[in-house]
């Protein structure tokens, strides 16, 4: 899984059918410091998320499907599972 | 999933069998501001999306789900046509 940070959504009306009555969010990748790291994703939300959240995302097909449609087998490589409340880190790590 | 941009078609005569038919379009992954991200890649088309429109991807095994999927070797489908620019949300650019 990976951590993000929740920007915004899109709108698509013409989607594939499994989307449909999907949150689809735009996140940014970041670090558990919360810096901003890698690539922006798109994933569907399953947890209510909103802007501004922190979130936890999996990037694996059966996980995603499952969680943002209920059912596997959808053309969905990403789903947002989780809102973070904290992270906590060793002090060795943070200094990193 | 990765928001894009179709910015070409591709033209191959000869092909798998369960490709027959389906479009192949050339997309650019854009990041959260819409500007490129990455190299621009090969997708299926399973949306009838055409050029110049904003698009959204799935990545691997799950991209095969739109099609006969044991049988349509694709690892990059598009998925979703955008509504519009205006229609992605991106909560950084609100104060710009």
């Amino acid at each position: 899984m990976i951590l993000a940070r929740v920007l915004g959504n899109i709108v698509a009306t013409q989607k594939n059918p499994r989307y449909v009555g999907a949150r689809v969010m735009l996140c940014q990748q970041i670090t558990p410091e919360g810096e901003e790291m890698g690539t922006s994703v798109l994933a569907l939300d399953s947890v209510d998320a909103g802007e501004g959240d922190v979130v936890l995302i999996v990037q694996e097909g059966w996980s995603a499907s499952t969680a943002a449609t209920k059912e596997a087998g959808a053309a969905i490589d990403s789903a947002i599972i989780g809102v973070v409340d904290r992270i906590d880190l060793l002090e060795s790590e943070k200094a990193r | 999933m990765q928001l894009a941009r179709v910015i070409g078609t591709v033209v191959a005569t000869v092909k798998n069998d369960s490709l027959e038919g389906r479009k192949l379009l050339v997309v650019q992954s854009l990041d959260a501001n819409l500007e490129p991200q990455g190299k621009p890649l090969v997708a299926l088309d399973a949306i009838g999306a055409g050029t110049g429109e904003l698009v959204f991807w799935c990545r691997g095994k799950e991209a095969s789900f739109p099609f006969k999927r044991e049988d349509t070797p694709t690892d990059c489908t598009i998925v979703a046509i955008v509504d519009s620019d205006e229609h992605v949300t991106n909560g950084r650019n609100r104060h710009r």
